[in-house]
């Protein structure tokens, strides 16, 4: 479904991918796992289009290099920022709707879903964004990437920071997300949720993928998770 | 009390058409991240262009006719010239805007000459509203009071309720975001450029025959409205509209001021300073001083405030 060939990425002169490689199948939960500054969140914006980029990205039998980022959204591709980018002038609810990528837009899920699985969302639907507590705009985040029914949703970090009782609702509604046939690219430090939600695994080392596997494999290899995770 | 009066309506008046030139510059600044010389040229050629048309088929036709056109220009100057340089970053954008700037300036009066133009008040509008005391207020005044007012409203409706607007507010703050929303982000850039020139046109158009319509005009009021978004802070349209306001009643009340601050001293009774340069220094009188005093308020402003009085961004 996605499909990176030889990736370079440029940050102005600095070059911070070099030549990556990985895919991601239809309905697949795959994690991109690796320290702070190897490149994972400028491998996600490089998809996006928002980073300068050599080599090939397919999503869907077609090419993306080259193409704005809102042409890559409009071909099914969603993207929830590390930092969460919520809109804080405007309110929870206004955020939503800015999801969808138009008025007439129906697709997988609607406003009333978003506010079943996360009934905070409701309460606080007129409250200014900027203002709602740090889980709450993870949520936030997280479902207006939705309201714009992605076929593939791109996600980073997005446990980081949270209380151990969000970071389990969070794994909840990724489970329910690929329940409805959208793949995820879940990009992490901490191993906490991608073992458990995973079917396969990139580890990622200066701009090069070290490793890839399933869940058990990384489990059983200890040199790589001493090298390129543990702190 | 009358002098008080009269001040806060034409300062109220000068503080409305400030807002309407800033509010398109203070969007563009905190969006694109471009601060846009070029925009005092439009209201510049709002005026221009309204004389022009008003010449032909009269002010009315005009009224509409030359901020179109001046939105046609921006979106334009946008389009082809503004989005191509962004590649090339902030400095070169910057330069790009001061060129417009420029070029606008001199082709002015290779067009219309160097000399004011005779653009008139409407016949409609040119009598007195009312008198105050003994004061006359023209109508023109409140016209451009109302078509001021009336423009910021439907500025602020189409901000708050409409689907455009808060795309437009999302990409105050986070454009790249938008973008991967799914918006056109570009394509925002440009209607928002052009509508921006647009209402700067406007006020051209309305202030152009109320002051004067000559090609100094862009140099005069361009600096005032930066003024305007540094002390309003970088983006804030609340910010620019208070700014605006303080600004325009401040200059039309110092400007009216005959007093020198050896009158202010004497008043507290220090009236024994010695001629010299202090008591030279002394005998400027207040309204002398006006035309440096939205400068002085934003120097001490980047100093004191620097992200004037409601920005959300230090920068």
């Amino acid at each position: 479904m996605l499909q990176l060939t030889d990736l370079h990425a440029y940050y102005g002169k600095s070059h911070i991918l070099h030549g990556v490689d990985l895919h991601v199948g239809k309905g697949e939960i795959v994690s991109l796992l690796g320290r702070n500054g190897v490149g994972r969140s400028t491998m996600v914006k490089s998809i996006m289009g928002q980073v300068d980029i050599q080599g090939s990205i397919r999503f869907q039998e077609e090419e993306l290099v080259g193409l704005a980022p809102h042409t890559i959204a409009h071909r099914g591709l969603g993207y929830v920022p590390e930092d969460r980018s919520v809109f804080p002038g405007l309110t929870v609810k206004q955020n939503l709707l800015l999801g969808m990528k138009s008025n007439k837009q129906t697709g997988r899920w609607s406003i009333d879903d978003m506010f079943d699985i996360f009934p905070r969302l409701r309460e606080r639907a007129d409250t200014l964004a900027g203002v709602i507590s740090g889980g709450e705009q993870q949520m936030l985040t997280l479902c207006r990437t939705l309201m714009g029914d992605p076929d593939l949703i791109m996600i980073d970090e997005p446990t980081e920071g949270l209380a151990p009782k969000i970071v389990a609702q969070v794994a909840e509604l990724l489970d329910e997300i690929k329940n409805r046939g959208i793949s995820i690219l879940l990009v992490e430090q901490k191993l906490t949720i991608a073992l458990k939600i995973s079917q396969r695994l990139y580890v990622m080392g200066h701009g090069k993928i070290v490793f890839e596997g399933t869940p058990e494999a990384l489990r059983g290899n200890s040199p790589v998770r001493e090298e390129w995770l543990e702190v | 009390m009358e002098f008080f009066l009269i001040s806060m309506l034409n300062g109220l008046t000068y503080g409305l058409l400030l807002f309407m030139l800033s509010s398109g510059l203070t969007l563009i600044l905190s969006m694109m991240g471009v601060l846009n010389f070029a925009h005092a040229s439009f209201y510049m050629l709002g005026a221009y262009f309204a004389y022009q048309i008003s010449v032909f088929i009269g002010f009315w036709p005009a009224l509409i006719i030359a901020p179109i056109l001046i939105g046609i220009i921006g979106a334009v100057i946008e389009r082809y010239g503004l989005r191509r340089t962004h590649k090339t970053g902030h400095v070169a954008e910057l330069l790009f805007t001061v060129g417009v700037a420029l070029v606008i300036e001199e082709l002015v009066p290779l067009i219309w000459g160097r000399v004011p133009m005779d653009y008139k008040i409407p016949p409609q509008l040119d009598f007195t509203l009312f008198t105050l005391f003994t004061t006359d207020f023209p109508a023109y005044r409140g016209f451009m009071i109302f078509i001021s007012v009336f423009m910021l409203v439907l500025l602020y409706l189409v901000l708050t309720r409409t689907r455009i607007g808060l795309i437009i507010q999302a990409a105050l703050t986070h454009p790249d975001m938008v973008g991967a929303l799914g918006h056109n982000v570009p394509r925002v850039f440009m209607l928002v450029f052009g509508v921006g020139a647009a209402l700067a046109g406007l006020a051209g158009v309305i202030g152009g025959n109320a002051f004067v319509t000559e090609p100094g005009m862009a140099f005069a009021v361009g600096s005032i409205v930066f003024v305007v978004i540094v002390v309003g802070g970088m983006g804030s349209l609340e910010g620019a509209f208070v700014a605006s306001l303080g600004l325009g009643l401040i200059q039309t009340f110092m400007v009216a001021i005959d007093y020198t601050f050896a009158d202010v001293f004497a008043m507290v009774g220090l009236d024994s300073i010695p001629p010299g340069t202090v008591g030279d220094m002394l005998s400027v009188k207040f309204s002398q001083m006006a035309p440096m005093m939205p400068y002085l308020i934003m120097v001490l402003m980047l100093i004191f405030r620097p992200r004037g009085l409601m920005g959300a961004r230090e920068s």
